[in-house]
């Protein structure tokens, strides 16, 4: 029998999960506040008193470990050539490895954008251009432009193999803090994700979290071992394929919406569902998850306003009896408020998270372009046909204390022949806020993980 | 090694002789880079900026070529690949027109080379050597 024990520090919150092998259940969960600007420790310590008096014991366990979006999370810069070639997979492959791209560079870049990157306080560059053996000179320049810059942080290569050499000259030329990788596209369309994802995890376990107070944790866990948004992908991909003889739950789509962003996960296989399209555009991964910047409950409430249109505003003041723009404006100078059973406000608060899953499931999903050719009407599809997805997961607070939760998730519909939105799936809460948590239960035992995981997402 | 992209480009999903020109580009040492059928001028143009193509070779088989081509050589320009050579072949027109005149109307575009119907890929390889210089 073992016990293991997950902490997932996120910005607000750190959470824990303690979970007993034998059982192949979750023993006790608890929280407390993140107190990641002082000391990381003290909240942990706290949760974890609150831990051992729901438990009724203090007991010892065989393995501690976390994972952490704290003090901002990851944030990354993605640069690259052609914005629909290299620029995109280096976005998709900051994004599978549980960033935020809080910045995306094409073709030369030049001074104001370099400064761009100081002033966001980027933690680590992906550095793309070129397939392999296809242009060398564009990833030479910018990475001359980062090194005449001064930039110090993390910068890892992951463009045209050619041009290798010289990039590694103008890293030494600089002393920059140079990485190397294989190209995220080593062929036209070609994505390839495991090995910048595993390097941008393995800076920002070594690095990263250290610059962010985060590490000194490690004093009393065993390890922080992944970003939360990954270990999230990897809980999802898990449910999805299944382990062994414990099947997954087969195509799915993950949702969480935060106050700042919200996460849009999908499970799929990218291959073309149907007969009358023919795939266009960058390959797509079976994991994929996007990151709208802009979505969120609280400090993002004005960039929904802004996400609607005009008549969109209009429609639901009109039919719900609010002022949808007072309301998100007030969200967003008071980031910290708490609705308690105040129906309208439980209102308000389903309606901006139903427009959140709205539009990032519309950017998530792939589309149709109808065209008509000698063989008749055929389509162009790009992205990920969602149609056939069997289940949708939503986690993250809102949803978790929303009255009916259905009416949130269900915005990931919709009707237009031309978006691939899911059309039928059925809905899974993650009332226990345990999918992070099985993300890192999945590093140490998988198919005790899949258990739990199937246990514990309801259907609503 | 030389890269060429190639495509069929506009509405046209004829995908075989796409093929053949993908194997014998193959065959005769070139590095080729197929953005399928069904492609448009930026599909092209991405995919030769990417792999930093010496030439973009366009099929067009449906009759509608001379649509889909207008335009193509400014936006090269514009992507910065002004320069690369610029070829297209297959049934480029709207029914039987003399091929001259056709010819002279894609030169105009900005076309470099323009293959009558037919034309073998073969027969195009002599010219594809000479305009890249080996």
């Amino acid at each position: 029998m073992s016990r293991y024990l997950t902490i997932d520090i996120g910005s607000t919150f750190t959470k824990l999960v303690a979970v007993d092998s034998e059982k192949e259940d979750i023993i006790a969960t608890s929280s407390s506040f993140t107190t990641v600007a002082t000391d990381v420790t003290i909240g942990y310590k706290k949760a974890l008193e609150k831990l051992y008096d729901s438990l009724g014991e203090k007991i010892k366990f065989d393995k501690i470990i976390s994972c952490s979006s704290a003090a901002g999370g990851l944030k990354m810069c993605a640069i690259g050539l052609v914005p629909e070639l290299t620029v995109e997979a280096a976005k998709r492959v900051c994004l599978g490895a549980g960033a935020r791209v809080d910045l995306v560079l094409s073709n030369h870049i030049n001074r104001s954008e370099v400064e761009e990157i100081k002033e966001k306080k980027i933690d680590i560059i992906l550095l793309a251009g070129g397939t392999d053996g296809g242009n060398s000179e564009c990833v030479i320049y910018n990475a001359n432009k980062l090194g005449e810059a001064g930039i110090s942080i993390p910068v890892i290569y992951a463009g045209n193999k050619s041009a290798k050499d010289d990039i590694e000259d103008i890293f030494k030329k600089y002393g920059m803090n140079g990485y190397f990788v294989e190209n995220v596209m080593p062929e036209i369309n070609k994505l390839n994700i495991p090995s910048a994802r595993e390097k941008i995890r393995e800076i920002f376990l070594k690095n990263i979290i250290e610059a962010k107070g985060i590490k000194s944790i490690e004093n009393e866990i065993d390890k922080v071992i992944l970003p939360t948004p990954e270990s999230v992908l990897r809980a999802c991909d898990l449910l999805s394929k299944g382990y062994m003889h414990e099947d997954g739950l087969g195509e799915i789509v993950c949702l969480d919406i935060g106050g700042a962003t919200t996460d849009m996960y999908s499970m799929s296989s990218p291959s073309a569902k149907r007969m009358d399209v023919v795939l266009k555009g960058l390959e797509e991964p079976y994991a994929k998850r996007t990151v709208e910047g802009d979505l969120g409950m609280r400090y993002s409430a004005t960039g929904v306003l802004k996400a609607l249109s005009e008549e969109e505003i209009r429609l639901i003041d009109e039919e719900f009896d609010i002022d949808l723009a007072k309301e998100l404006n007030f969200r967003n100078e008071h980031v910290d408020c708490v609705f308690e059973d105040d129906a309208k406000e439980a209102l308000i608060e389903t309606i901006i998270g139903g427009i959140c899953v709205d539009k990032a499931m519309y950017r998530h999903v792939g589309k149709l372009e109808e065209i008509f050719s000698q063989m008749g009407l055929i389509y162009n599809q790009t992205g990920k046909d969602l149609t056939q997805i069997k289940y949708v997961i939503g986690t993250g607070g809102v949803l978790i204390h929303a009255h009916n939760p259905t009416q949130i998730l269900e915005k990931v519909k919709g009707n237009n022949p031309l978006v691939l939105r899911p059309r039928n799936p059925k809905y899974l809460l993650d009332k226990d806020y345990i999918l992070s948590s099985m993300g890192l239960i999945s590093e140490i035992d998988p198919l005790l993980a899949i258990k739990i995981l199937k246990k514990h997402l309801k259907e609503i | 090694m030389k890269t060429i992209v190639i495509g069929v480009i506009g509405a046209d999903c004829h995908a075989v002789g796409n093929k053949i020109i993908d194997y014998v580009l193959r065959e005769h040492g070139y590095n080729v880079v197929n953005v399928g059928v069904l492609s448009s001028q930026e599909d092209f143009i991405n995919a030769a900026i990417e792999s930093n193509a010496s030439m973009i070779l366009v099929s067009s088989l449906y009759g509608q070529g001379e649509l889909d081509c207008r335009g193509m050589r400014e936006k090269c320009v514009e992507a910065g690949i002004g320069d690369i050579k610029l070829y297209v072949g297959g049934n480029i027109v709207v029914g039987k027109q003399n091929f001259d005149e056709v010819k002279e109307r894609f030169i105009k575009m900005g076309f470099d080379r323009v293959f009558a119907p037919n034309t073998p890929i073969e027969a195009d390889l002599p010219f594809i050597k000479e305009d890249l210089g080996e």
